[in-house]
C-alpha cells in the first residue's frame, strides 16, 4: 500500500500513464496527473480517482521545459506537502525512416522523451533528498533494448532513459532514492491502435505470451517498483513485454 | 557576520558530523570536512532553508569553503 504517499505521473491523461495514475491511486497514493495538452482527459482521470475515494490533482506542464517542470513540482508539493514517487512516463513518437527523418522529428522526441526525464528527475530530487525518501520509475520501452526500424529518435531516447536510470540510481542511492525503469512491449494504446491488422499479426508472432499488453500490465509493475516490496532494487529495467525480448 | 558564522557552523556540524573545532572560515568542505559533492548540495539546501533564501546553481557551485558560504549569505542579507 502507498497510503499517504504522493505520486507525480507525467503524461498521465491517457494510455499507460493513465493506467499508472489510476493504479497508484487505488493503492492509496495521492496522485498528480500531469498532461501537456489533453486537459479534458486529465480532468477525467482526476475525477475517476476522486470517485474511487482517492485524492488527485491535474497539472499542466511540458516536461521538456525546465521552467514548466519547476512550477509543476512546486504546485504538487504546495498541494500535497511532499513528493514520494515520480513516474516519468510522458512520451511522444515521430516515426520515420532514418533517411526521411527530419532534424526536428529527432530533436522533439529526444526533448520530450529523454530530456524530459532528466528535467523531471532533477526537479524532484531536491524534495526527495530533503525527505530522504524517493522512488523514481522511468517508463522506457522494449525497443530501447532491441532497436526498431523507423524509430531512430524514439529508440535513442528510450535507450538513453535506460542508461540514465542506472546513472541516477547510483548517484541517488545514498540518499535513499531508488531509480528503476520498466520497458513495456506492445501495449494497446492510442499509439498501437494506429497499426494495421497485418502489423498486429506480425507483432503477435513475436510475443511468446500471445497477446498485446494492457496499460494495467505495466501499471502493476510500476506499482511494485513504487512499493516497499522493491526496497532492495535500484537501477534495474524490468521488461513488461510478454516475453518478446529476453 | 559572527552570528551568521555560528548558524552556518551548527548546520555543518550536524550535517557532516564533524568536530566544531574543524569548522573554520578557511575549511574546504571536500578537503577538510570530508564532504562529497552531494553532501555540499544538501548543505546548500539546508542553508537556503535556515536563512530563507535561494542560492542559484551558479552561486552554489562557487561555495567551496565555510567562508564562501558565510560571505555569500552575509552579502545577501
Amino acid at each position: 500500500m502507498l497510503n499517504e504517499q504522493v505520486a507525480l505521473v507525467t503524461g498521465a491523461s491517457r494510455g499507460i500513464g493513465r493506467a499508472i495514475a489510476l493504479e497508484l491511486a487505488r493503492q492509496g497514493a495521492k496522485v498528480a496527473v500531469n498532461y501537456a495538452g489533453s486537459e479534458d482527459k486529465a480532468e477525467a482521470v482526476v475525477q475517476e480517482i476522486i470517485a474511487g475515494g482517492g485524492s488527485a490533482m491535474k497539472i499542466q506542464a511540458d516536461v521538456a521545459s525546465e521552467e514548466d517542470v519547476k512550477q509543476m513540482v512546486k504546485a504538487v508539493v504546495d498541494e500535497f506537502g511532499r513528493l514520494d514517487i515520480l513516474v516519468n512516463n510522458a512520451g511522444i513518437t515521430k516515426d520515420n525512416l532514418l533517411m526521411r527523418m527530419k532534424e526536428e522529428e529527432f530533436d522533439s522526441v529526444i526533448n520530450t522523451n529523454l530530456k524530459g526525464v532528466f528535467l523531471c528527475t532533477k526537479g524532484v530530487t531536491r524534495q526527495m533528498m530533503k525527505q530522504k525518501y524517493g522512488r523514481i520509475i522511468n517508463v522506457a520501452s522494449i525497443v530501447g533494448v532491441s532497436g526498431n526500424p523507423g524509430q531512430a529518435n524514439y529508440v535513442a531516447a528510450k535507450a538513453g532513459v535506460i542508461g540514465m536510470t542506472k546513472s541516477n540510481a547510483k548517484e541517488l542511492a545514498a540518499r535513499n532514492i531508488q531509480v528503476n525503469a520498466v520497458a513495456p512491449g506492445y501495449i494497446t494504446t492510442d499509439m498501437t491502435d494506429a497499426l494495421t491488422e497485418e502489423q498486429r499479426e506480425q507483432m503477435l508472432a513475436l510475443i511468446p505470451l500471445k497477446r498485446l499488453g494492457e496499460g494495467e500490465d505495466v501499471a502493476r509493475v510500476v506499482r511494485f517498483l513504487a512499493s516497499e516490496d522493491a526496497a532492495y532494487m535500484t537501477g534495474q529495467t524490468l521488461h513488461v513485454d510478454g516475453g518478446m525480448v529476453m | 557576520m559572527a552570528e551568521t558564522f555560528d548558524r552556518v557552523k551548527q548546520i555543518i556540524v550536524d550535517r557532516l558530523d564533524v568536530d566544531e573545532s574543524k569548522v573554520v572560515m578557511e575549511a574546504s568542505f571536500k578537503e577538510d570536512l570530508e564532504a562529497d559533492s552531494l553532501d555540499v548540495v544538501e548543505l546548500v539546501m539546508e542553508l537556503e532553508d535556515e536563512f530563507d533564501m535561494e542560492i542559484s546553481d551558479e552561486e552554489a557551485e562557487k561555495i567551496n569553503t565555510v567562508g564562501d558560504a558565510v560571505n555569500y549569505i552575509s552579502s545577501q542579507s
